[in-house]
């Protein structure tokens, strides 16, 4: 006699394969970030398409008969763009763009260098480790522009700097120490950003990786090359990835420490806001707009080399080598993490 | 999941590229303008100038207020820098706001705001126009119609240490650039005057260098525009003028950290003691003599015309208009305002509180007021043969091609040759 069991409800449910520890959340996901992602969408995508079309009108300067101004905005395609890149303009252009990467260049490198160093100070347990860890933060907290004021009084022909230097340096004129100045300024300000990003890196990595190392023999430098910075490189490439993003946008640290018109330190945010002030908004569009697609050529760039992980996903694909403990896997599998 | 992702990029990027289309971009400005004669709107009101480096202007608006308790006026203050104000004013124009009333216009941008269309025109009915100075009456208009109304004047002048000259048996200041030159050797020569600087003025890249630069290429003779506005700065006069900066810059006759100078910087060094003679507008007359303490000169200096190339220099004409802006939706009382703080009295009181220039003669005329104000008679020579910087309607763009010129000539990246003729050609551009 056969024995026919009715199916129990559990085994007629088929068994779901699960592909990943998060599937069938994603509708759910999608529903509960759709507002926040139409504030953004109308926010940051609506004045970007509006600054594009922006950039293709021209405000007359012409007189007309009476005096006044002819009024109206006047289609041009692209003739703001092709005016930025011909004759003084040009030459403008190309200085400020010249800036712009210097300044990205240099400060993100000394940012990276002291943050990294900061973040090692901060990760080690010592008395006032707390009193440090605030301190460190608080030129990151300073509004941008009143950090650029206090260096300005600092960086005055009679001030703070140039009487512990004992020289008598005109820091804000046209040259090379106006871009020291600013180079001084925006480090003091942005390395602790660096350095509290890494310091959450630093906490992620467990304690036994370095027991091991030191059981095998590695003294501290060889530490921190072979454990300490691969393994913090996904929170410093993103770290780096900011900062690099901040920079090439800076506007109020040279405007306001230096001073306008001085083509050592203009930026090309700079050369927009200049447009803006005798009320040419489209070629102050085209500016923004060319400062736009250099921001988004040097951040996919920046992304496709460095792998910066963006969205969490090369601990997912990463595979197991066969037989070894995966290093730096803090979450069972099948938790999520 | 992509392909949605997709779908909802395109219809934003559709809503966002039509949504400007019907929003109505400034295809249709200048709604608010007037043709100047009937100024209608009652109400509280805003006066915008910058900020208010004397302490007193609050103290006029209060004689106002308590008149007019329906109508009263709130002083907006603006950053110290001129550049910085007129962006504020602009600013407030291309948004078409109603925040600003009356604005505190710089004579430089009258021609600009009025072809712009960010003030109306004022009808001229009622104001003692007749009363005041000529060349500043000259400066409120643009095209022959009013369209501000004059509050304050100003004019450069000579402040030289009276003490200093003094102890190197020199009786009178200095008449030209060369006698300047030659005073400064002397008193630095005495055991007082070892090591004080011997002249500054403004020479930071910023309005007041143009101030500046315009002084010296006037007072050599030469002119930046013309009477008719076209540009004529590239002549044997307008480079002696410059030479004169740039070598006084090259020898030490100007401290190099005098290019870091504006106003307020240049009055921190001479009331400290640190300048022979120094350029400077008249509100730092009543600074410089304040006995509390702040100033180490007080009562040792005193003030003359400027210098010049071959004679008495020429000084640049600044000052203060009030214009009505087009946006406001209270243009009655705006006008009965301006009314009320340019007449005679409330000008007379402006001098007394805040030394700063009137604009009618009887005033300079009036001889307590002259025993009051020992500068009184310098400044109203000053302001008499004191000519208007370049009346152009792009004026930032003017502005600036001068101080590049200028700041790079002193800096020495560029010879004044060449800076003079690049000036004339941007000039040129602008003003066609």
């Amino acid at each position: 006699m056969a024995v026919s069991t009715a199916p129990t409800k559990a085994s007629q449910r088929p068994q779901k394969v699960w592909k990943s520890p998060t599937e069938g959340q994603g509708r759910l996901a999608a529903m509960l970030v759709a507002p926040t992602m139409l504030v953004l969408l109308i926010v940051i995508g609506y004045p970007i398409l509006a600054g594009i079309r922006q950039s293709l009108f021209f405000q007359s300067q012409q007189v007309d008969e009476n005096g006044f101004i002819v009024e109206g905005d006047k289609f041009v395609g692209v003739d703001n763009y092709t005016a930025v890149f011909s004759g003084d303009t040009a030459k403008a252009f190309w200085n400020a763009f010249y800036n712009t990467t210097f300044f990205t260049v240099v400060t993100t490198a000394l940012e990276v260098v002291l943050g990294v160093a900061m973040a090692l100070i901060m990760n080690k347990a010592f008395a006032g480790r707390g009193v440090v860890r605030a301190s460190i933060l608080v030129p990151w907290a300073i509004p941008t522009v009143v950090s650029a004021l206090l260096w300005r009084w600092i960086f005055d022909a009679n001030g703070v700097a140039n009487n512990v230097l004992g020289t008598q340096i005109l820091w804000s004129t046209d040259g090379w120490q106006a871009k020291a100045a600013v180079i001084i300024a925006d480090t003091w300000k942005t390395a602790p950003f660096i350095g509290l990003l890494v310091l959450a890196g630093l906490q992620v990595i467990p304690a036994e990786v370095y027991e091991a190392a030191r059981i095998d023999g590695a003294n501290a430098w060889k530490q921190f090359l072979h454990i300490t910075l691969p393994l913090v490189r996904p929170a410093l490439a993103i770290a780096v990835l900011f900062r690099m993003l901040d920079v090439l946008r800076m506007f109020d640290l040279p405007y306001v420490l230096i001073g306008r018109g001085k083509p050592s330190v203009e930026t090309l945010s700079i050369l927009a806001f200049l447009q803006t002030d005798n009320a040419r908004f489209g070629p102050a569009a085209a500016y923004a707009v060319l400062l736009f697609v250099y921001l988004s050529i040097v951040a996919y760039a920046f992304v496709k080399l460095v792998g910066a992980d963006l969205l969490g996903e090369a601990r997912a694909k990463s595979k197991k080598p066969k037989g070894q403990r995966r290093i730096g896997r803090t979450v069972a599998r099948g938790d999520t993490p | 999941m992509r392909r949605k992702h997709l779908v909802l990029v395109a219809i934003v990027s559709a809503a966002a590229l039509t949504v400007p289309a019907c929003g109505g971009d400034s295809t249709s400005g200048g709604g608010g303008q007037t043709t100047g004669t009937a100024l209608e709107g009652e109400g509280p009101i805003t006066v915008v100038q910058g900020k208010d480096t004397t302490g007193f202007a609050q103290k006029i608006l209060d004689g106002w207020n308590k008149d007019h308790p329906n109508q009263k006026v709130t002083l907006i203050e603006l950053p110290e820098s001129a550049d910085a104000q007129r962006q504020q004013m602009i600013q407030n124009a291309q948004t078409k706001s109603d925040q600003y009333d009356v604005l505190s216009v710089d004579v430089v941008w009258v021609a600009e705001f009025a072809a712009n269309r960010y003030i109306t025109e004022i009808p001229e009915a009622g104001l003692p126009l007749s009363d005041m100075l000529k060349p500043v009456l000259d400066t409120s208009r643009y095209r022959g119609k009013l369209y501000t109304v004059p509050s304050t004047s100003d004019g450069g002048m000579l402040y030289y240490r009276t003490d200093l000259l003094q102890a190197a048996g020199i009786t009178a200041p200095p008449k030209t650039w060369a006698e300047m030159v030659a005073q400064c050797k002397k008193v630095q020569a005495t055991p007082q005057g070892n090591g004080v600087p011997c002249f500054a003025g403004q020479f930071e890249k910023y309005e007041g260098l143009t101030v500046n630069a315009a002084e010296a290429i006037n007072g050599a003779g030469g002119v930046i525009t013309d009477d008719e506005g076209k540009p004529n700065v590239n002549t044997a006069q307008a480079k002696a003028g410059l030479d004169f900066l740039v070598t006084a810059f090259k020898d030490g006759t100007i401290p190099s950290e005098a290019i870091t100078y504006k106003e307020e910087e240049g009055r921190r060094a001479f009331q400290a003691g640190k300048l022979i003679f120094h350029r400077q507008w008249p509100y730092q007359y009543n600074k410089a003599n304040a006995s509390d303490g702040s100033s180490q000169v007080a009562g040792k200096f005193a003030v003359a015309p400027l210098p010049g190339k071959d004679g008495t220099g020429v000084s640049s004409l600044g000052g203060h208009n009030f214009g009505i802006s087009a946006y406001s939706k209270k243009k009655k009382t705006a006008l009965e305002f301006i009314k009320f703080i340019t007449n005679v009295d409330n000008n007379k009181l402006q001098l007394e509180l805040s030394s700063l220039a009137p604009v009618y003669t009887s005033l300079y005329d009036d001889k307590a007021l002259q025993a009051k104000f020992p500068y009184l008679t310098t400044l109203k020579a000053s302001i008499e043969t004191a000519k208007p910087r370049p009346k152009v309607v792009r004026y930032g763009d003017a502005t600036q091609a001068i101080q590049d010129a200028a700041y790079a000539a002193i800096r020495g990246q560029k010879t004044t040759d060449v800076a003079l003729s690049e000036l004339q050609a941007k000039l040129t551009d602008i003003t066609k």
